[in-house]
This record gives structure tokens, C-alpha cells and sequence, in this order.
């Protein structure tokens, strides 16, 4: 999968969860999913499940713990695809 | 500390109307609002209509952003949609999602009967029996607590007084505008959201399916299946929705210039203790006439001053004794017993929020001036035949109804009632 197509995806997994939508337009790698997008830090529980659901994957727990930034969603999703 | 409690803000989500102007429109041309349910046909049901409210989610997502709407499940967003239509109607504006400022002066008493069964019954249960618990997700608890109803409403309007769900069963609608009047009467709040959720879904309704209380005689004309003082009632016809009413002081209201529907003129709740007659599943009489008494006693309004009832009236054997006991309550007899009619016959019977959805249609009947019919009993049952003329078979234009009561009465015996006076500015 290439870069830039795991990015649209993940963008779109995180969207219905964003209450900036002006952070959203504007998302780069190191866009902040709580501080900037102001994702509910407890959805991000069902964005793992997205991720996993939708890039057939599994992902421990302990991964998502580093998880922060966009950037880092498509690091994890492409880590654990490959 | 007691002041006087106003209503200034409806908001309802009934089978038959998803806003108060269509509703009262419903009510006014007895449109009944119950289906042919589909669900319930393939889970073996031996009833197969039910009232829901259709359009909701067109409506909610007008309304709430994607990230709420994730996190709603049916019982979150009719309570969402009625409360949001009832602060809006008061003149209260929608505070700014993501802003600081929290209204320190208004609360929610906003109940249910059973809770967040559509939730636990698609994902609880099946994911906890499948050895996925992981794959639940993050909204499932929200969803399922029995006040994430009050506590969604707090969260989209910023309440800061006290905010609860109450629970009574089938009074439980009621029983909250008992509660939010407390509260204002006794200075604890200048504004509550009264009322109640219940959401659709197979789930809540299987119990009673299975106890034989819903009605298994009308599958194939869902319009007449809820058939409340009829001779051919049959049970009654399971709902959802939700009704919500703004109580307010009345200095708070009058400091605001806001519209004002009616007074609350006294309000009670009791229970039974399930005795003489009285059970788990059955009122006892002398409860049932107490707690009416108990109302009345609280306002200033004598018995022979009610002008029409809003029964609790589910369409089972119950109804004949209920009337038996608006009667002695209100010291009246079947010629003097006031119009009386039942809302369920439009919506059916929607469990802990049909206190609320009724109270709201008593409350426009009595600002607006009319009665809504009780459909579908023409053949009036035998016991009660006797006050087949107070029953309306259409719409009573009564300008002069000055005074109507709503009362509910639940399992566990426990009943509430209360007391509306028309408003006079």
C-alpha cells in the first residue's frame, strides 16, 4: 500500500470522530489527533478497530499507546500491513 | 423555599410526529402512528406492530455532529432531538460545542424504563458470548448506563445543575416531571428538563411478548391494535420515543419574558406498596387513588375542578379499574367523571418515555384548547360503559379547559400524577 493512499484512509477513519474540522482540512503528519483534531481520547479505541478492520490487520495494545499524531497512525498501519 | 413552576419549552419524538406542531396536528386528527414491525414478525413475536418514530435519523444528523451521532444509540437521539426542541422553544439558545460556558441553573430529570437494550442486545451481548469484548468499542457504556439519557442531554446543552435519570418502569415519564417540579419548587434549580427515552427495539419489548401483555389481535391492521377502554383490547402496542418538557420558576421565566404553556399546579408519586391488590405487575387501587389525591392536595385545585384526564390507559384489563379509580379520586361518577382519553391509542405504549410524550400532549391540549379523541374504541368495554360519555371518539374543541391531569402508573406498583393548570399571563 502506498504512502499517500494509507493517509486518505486513515484521515477518513478519524474524520466522523473530529470536532475541529478546520484542523481536519488542514492535517499533516504531525497533526495532533487530541490537541489539534480534538478527538474524545476515548474513541480512540474504536479508530484502532477501524484501522484494523479496514487494513486487515491486528494492533497490540501497547502500539497504540505511542499513537499521537496522524503521522504515527500511518507509521502503525503500514508497520504492521508489512 | 416554594416557588411556583412553569412549563416554557416542549420537545416530543412520538410514532406519529417527530416536532410539538405536527404532533398536536397527529393528536388533533387521532393519526395513529403505529406499523406492521418486521423485526418482530422474524423473531417470532405474537405481536407484530410496535409505534416508532420514523425520520429520526434524518433528524438527528441535522442536528448533532458525526462524532455524537456515533456515540447515540435510538433512546439517546430521541431524547436528543425532544430536548434540544424543547430548550429551543423556551428561548434558550444552543450553547457553542467546544465553549466553557456551563448554565449552573438548569438540570435534567430525563429517565427510562429499560435503558440502552438495542445496544446490549447488537453488541454487548453477542461480542461478550463471541470472546470479543475488545471489538465492543468505546460508546457502548455511555449507551448502555441508564442516565447516559440525562447525561447526553447535559453534554449538547451544557447543563450544570443537578442531572439524573430516574427509573419507575412505565411512570417513569411522569415520575420526572414530578421530580424536575421538586427541585424548582424547593429553589434547587431555576430551569429542569423533565422527561423520558425509550428507545425501539425487540430487545425491551420480547419480556412482554412473552408475559402475553401485548396485543396479538390486530397484526394485520397495525392502526386499530391499540385499542385502549375497548371491549376487544387485547394488550397493549410497545413504543419508543421520547417527550421532554422545560419546567422553569416562575421569576426565572417571567426575568427571561419567555412564552409560557402552563402551570404545574402540584404534583405526586407513590407506590402501592404491592398490597391490597397490588403487585410487581398490578397497581393497587387505593395506591392509585392516593396518589391522584396526593397531587390535587399539593395545588391549589380541588377534585371537582378537572377538566379532562390523560389516563395511563395501555389497552390491557387494567383500564376499567384505572377509570374506577379517576372516579373515587376525583370524587365523581360515571356522569360527572371528566372527559377522559388515552394517548396510547396513537403511539402506543412507549414505556418510560409515555409519561413524558403524554404529559406533552396534555400540556398542548390544554394551552391550545382541545381534547384529542381515544381512538379505536368505539365498542367500549363493559366495565366501563358506564362513562362511555366522557370518553372523546374525535377532537373536542374545549376553550375553557382550564385544568387537566396526567397521571402514570408503572411495575412495582409505583404511580405519579400531575396536576396542569392552564396559564394565564
Amino acid at each position: 500500500m502506498e504512502r499517500a493512499q494509507a493517509f486518505d484512509k486513515v484521515i477518513e477513519i478519524l474524520s466522523p470522530h473530529v470536532r475541529n474540522r478546520d484542523a481536519l482540512a488542514d492535517a499533516r503528519d504531525d497533526t495532533h489527533i487530541l490537541d489539534d483534531l480534538k478527538v474524545n481520547s476515548a474513541r480512540l479505541v474504536d479508530v484502532v478497530l477501524a484501522f484494523e478492520d479496514e487494513f486487515d490487520i491486528e494492533i497490540p495494545d501497547e502500539d497504540v499507546d505511542s499513537v499521537n499524531t496522524i503521522g504515527d497512525c500511518v507509521r502503525l498501519v503500514l508497520a504492521r500491513r508489512n | 423555599m416554594s416557588r411556583r413552576v412553569v412549563i416554557t419549552g416542549l420537545g416530543v419524538v412520538a410514532a406519529n410526529a417527530n416536532n410539538t406542531r405536527d404532533f398536536e396536528l397527529a393528536l388533533r386528527k387521532g393519526q395513529s402512528g403505529l406499523r406492521a414491525n418486521a423485526a418482530m414478525a422474524e423473531a417470532g413475536f405474537a405481536c407484530r406492530v410496535a409505534g416508532v418514530p420514523q425520520g429520526v435519523d434524518a433528524i438527528a444528523e441535522s442536528i448533532f455532529e458525526p462524532d455524537e451521532l456515533l456515540a447515540m444509540n435510538s433512546g439517546h437521539r430521541y431524547v436528543g432531538i425532544a430536548a434540544y426542541d424543547a430548550w429551543l422553544d423556551a428561548g434558550l439558545e444552543r450553547p457553542e460545542r467546544g465553549g466553557e460556558r456551563v448554565d449552573w441553573e438548569s438540570g435534567a430529570v430525563l429517565g427510562t424504563g429499560i435503558g440502552g437494550m438495542d445496544t446490549m442486545g447488537s453488541r454487548v451481548v453477542p461480542m461478550v458470548d463471541a470472546g470479543k469484548v475488545r471489538r465492543i468499542g468505546s460508546t457502548a457504556v455511555e449507551q448502555v448506563m441508564a442516565s447516559g439519557v440525562s447525561a447526553r442531554v447535559a453534554g449538547l446543552l451544557g447543563l450544570g445543575g443537578q442531572v439524573s435519570t430516574n427509573s419507575s418502569a412505565c411512570s417513569t415519564g411522569t415520575e420526572a416531571v414530578v421530580e424536575g417540579y421538586r427541585r424548582i419548587r424547593q429553589g434547587l434549580a431555576s430551569r429542569v428538563l423533565c422527561g423520558g427515552a425509550e428507545a425501539a427495539t425487540p430487545y425491551i419489548w420480547a419480556g412482554f411478548d412473552a408475559m402475553r401483555v401485548l396485543c396479538r389481535s390486530f397484526n394485520e391492521e397495525p392502526e386499530k391494535a391499540s385499542r385502549p377502554m375497548s371491549a376487544s383490547a387485547g394488550g397493549f402496542v410497545p413504543g419508543a420515543g421520547a417527550g421532554v418538557l422545560l419546567l422553569e420558576s416562575l421569576e426565572s421565566a417571567r426575568a427571561r419574558r419567555a412564552p409560557i404553556y402552563a402551570e404545574v399546579a402540584g404534583a405526586a408519586a407513590n407506590c402501592g406498596g404491592q398490597r391490597g391488590g397490588g403487585s410487581m405487575t398490578a397497581p393497587n387501587p387505593s395506591g392509585v387513588v392516593r396518589c391522584i389525591r396526593a397531587a390535587l392536595a399539593e395545588s391549589p385545585i380541588r377534585a371537582d375542578q378537572v377538566d379532562a384526564i390523560n389516563g395511563h390507559l395501555t389497552a390491557t384489563g387494567a383500564d376499567s379499574r384505572e377509570i374506577a379509580a379517576w372516579a373515587t379520586a376525583l370524587e365523581r361518577t360515571p356522569d360527572t367523571l371528566p372527559v377522559i382519553t388515552s394517548t396510547k391509542s396513537m403511539v402506543g405504549h412507549a414505556l418510560g418515555a409515555s409519561g413524558a410524550i403524554e404529559s406533552v400532549a396534555t400540556v398542548l391540549m390544554l394551552q391550545r384548547g382541545f381534547v384529542h379523541p381515544s381512538i379505536n374504541c368505539e365498542d367500549v368495554h363493559p366495565e366501563i360503559e358506564p362513562y362511555a360519555r366522557a370518553i372523546p371518539h374525535g377532537v373536542l374543541d374545549m376553550p375553557d379547559l382550564r385544568v387537566a391531569i396526567k397521571a402514570s402508573f408503572g411495575f412495582g406498583d409505583v404511580n405519579a400524577c400531575v396536576v396542569f393548570a392552564k396559564w394565564d399571563s
